[in-house]
């Protein structure tokens, strides 16, 4: 076997990043960010609610929580969908519970497939943020920008069709990205995105068809990949998500505000043993003085002219 | 290269069992050495790939991998260095020296504190498999050249790669100065390494002790890895009372720097520094020490005298 040619050249080898996205910066030498009302944290609630089709492609790699068994998959393709007829509902409603205006990642597939889910969203206040067609449809640089853009625009046609609101937020499925997303979300009215796992503040990206804001959504503490990757219990869920809260709430006195982000799945977090967890988890949190709980739309409208 | 068959043995070090080994002593009658490396490393975006392994599981961009080793260099870098100066620890860097072109704000923090630069390559993104040996000397000399550059430090240290060899890699490391390599896990003290020339030692590093194994491997907890830390100190720490050992905590920014696993980690430091008989040190120093007194010559010596069947 050989090395391809090049192997040794470096081209991007230079000060700042390896790309022209964004710039480098240091987040604890950034100017202070205020959020409303001298808030210290931002807490921003992001639901997961996901299609995955029985005929998923494997290539060039699945989403994760795809499908695993031999097709037909009952197993996976009616767990998943249990987060639809359930799971969903039971995370509403603690929400509504604790009069919490939220975000919800849906699937544009499910505009169509389970209207009644997406019209139960926004009847409870929540911003609908766009994720992908369906969980199947992953974003590459394998796709040509026409076929990438025809799944961006679709997406956005469906979900702001079914709820009349701008929807103007994007999570790819995965978190998957071609070298040329960022200019087709942009295209299509975008303003924010949250794919990017670097950072705990909102930062400005470049696109050649408009600015984009990168929105934090923590990767770890997600409650499928704790669960799902990491086969961690529910306590030490709750723990590692109460302990990076502690964290960024101490950061915050001296810094400036902090998102605290908390990545759920309906399929996941909406199980009948997991969601009293769940209300341990926002107990903890919204027992702090100077707690925004928003959606990502308001937080990044905050952050905005900030950053 | 490539037609030479494979070894069944590495055949670059002698066993030397545990007991009745040449007794370590640690400069100021310290028991235990205790190092501190964090990885600070740059991943990038669009590499090429090398036949032998991939950089990243989705085809390029894999932004989210990608992203995720992005935040050591944004916001988990700050937090483990506050919680190493708060315990009083020095860093010896495991360096993908690229970073000192895209980051040199990091390296300055780093150097500004007297911590140790070793080579982790060019980038974390670059293997040296199907390297020719002129390919690989020459990532050595950019190494050497890069650090000393932006530092002023001559290498003495080096771990591969994302750990990845070739069977001449330490004759050639050895040949271009370095004095001590972290790929190989065999021992908690520093031993002779097999090179054609020179005197490489091998420092204990750890896979174990790794959060990059802890937290993308095992799978887990922070509070559990705090846990591990402190087990592990607190059985080195007694043990040290007969000759000096080596404990090394390999660090990745972008895990250990996340904000819901810092203070766990922070706390397991403290415990170790508040102990009188820690030595807390970087690689260059413990290398140092080994070779001043004498553990080098002392353990070639004894490892000679175990293969001729003087047990």
């Amino acid at each position: 076997m050989s090395l391809p040619e090049g192997y040794l050249d470096y081209p991007a080898r230079r000060h700042g990043m390896d790309h022209d996205r964004y710039d480098w910066s240091d987040m604890f030498a950034r100017k202070p960010i205020a959020w409303p009302d001298g808030a210290r944290i931002a807490l921003s609630i992001v639901t997961h609610v996901q299609h995955f089709p029985l005929d998923m492609p494997a290539k060039p790699f699945k989403a994760p929580g795809a499908l695993s068994m031999p097709y037909p998959d009952f197993r996976y393709f009616t767990n998943r969908d249990y987060g639809n007829r359930i799971g969903v509902f039971r995370i509403l409603r603690l929400l509504a519970e604790k009069g919490l205006r939220t975000s919800f990642a849906v699937n544009g597939c499910i505009a169509t497939r389970y209207p009644a889910l997406l019209d139960a969203v926004a009847a409870g206040g929540h911003e609908v943020v766009a994720h992908g067609l369906d969980m199947g449809k992953v974003h590459h640089s394998g796709l040509s920008i026409d076929d990438e853009n025809a799944i961006v625009a679709e997406t956005l046609r469906l979900l702001r069709g079914a709820t009349g609101q701008p929807v103007e937020g994007w999570l790819s499925p995965g978190r998957a990205q071609g070298f040329n997303t960022p200019e087709l979300l942009a295209r299509n009215g975008i303003r924010w995105n949250l794919d990017w796992a670097n950072d705990d503040l909102p930062y400005r990206m470049r696109t050649k068809e408009g600015p984009l804001l990168a929105m934090p959504l923590a990767y770890e503490t997600d409650d499928r990949v704790v669960a799902n990757e990491y086969f961690q219990s529910e306590p030490e869920w709750v723990q590692q998500v109460k302990d990076r809260f502690d964290v960024l709430y101490r950061e915050s006195a001296e810094y400036g505000g902090r998102v605290m982000s908390l990545p759920l799945h309906s399929w996941v977090s909406g199980m009948p043993y997991r969601v009293e967890y769940l209300r341990e988890v926002l107990d903890h949190i919204l027992g702090h003085d100077g707690v925004w709980t928003a959606p990502v739309g308001q937080i990044a409208a905050a952050a905005d002219a900030q950053v | 290269m490539g037609a030479e068959p494979m070894r069944s043995d590495l055949g670059l070090y002698d066993y030397l069992p545990w007991p009745g080994r040449p007794r370590i002593t640690w400069p100021g009658g310290k028991k235990l050495a205790v190092w501190i490396a964090p990885n600070i490393e740059f991943y990038e975006y669009d590499p090429p790939n090398n036949p032998t392994r991939s950089p990243w599981g989705r085809p390029n961009p894999d932004v989210l991998q990608y992203s995720h080793r992005d935040y050591g260099n944004r916001a988990g870098w700050q937090r483990m260095m506050a919680a190493m100066d708060r315990a009083g620890f020095r860093g010896s860097v495991s360096l993908n020296v690229a970073l000192c072109d895209h980051h040199p704000e990091i390296i300055r923090a780093c150097a500004d504190r007297g911590w140790e630069f070793f080579s982790h390559g060019i980038y974390n993104t670059r293997y040296v498999y199907n390297m020719t040996v002129d390919q690989e000397r020459e990532i050595i000399r950019d190494a050497f050249d890069t650090v000393r550059k932006h530092t002023g430090q001559e290498l003495a240290g080096w771990l591969s790669p994302a750990l990845s060899n070739n069977l001449w890699t330490m004759d050639i490391l050895a040949e271009a100065g370095i004095r001590y390599t972290c790929d190989m896990f065999h021992d908690d003290q520093p031993m002779p390494v097999k090179v054609r020339s020179g005197k490489l030692i091998s420092m204990p590093y750890s896979l174990e002790m790794n959060d990059v194994i802890v937290y993308n491997s095992q799978k887990v907890t922070p509070r559990h890895y705090g846990e591990i830390i402190r087990r592990q100190f607190d059985q080195l720490y007694r043990e040290s009372d007969d000759s000096g050992m080596v404990m090394c905590i390999p660090l990745h920014p972008y895990l250990v720097g996340q904000p819901h696993r810092i203070d766990a980690f922070a706390e397991a430091i403290d415990y170790i520094a508040s102990h009188d008989g820690v030595w807390q040190a970087t690689g260059r120093e413990i290398a140092e020490a080994y070779h001043a007194s004498g553990a080098y010559d002392a353990m070639t010596a004894a490892a000679a005298r175990h293969a001729q069947g003087d047990r």
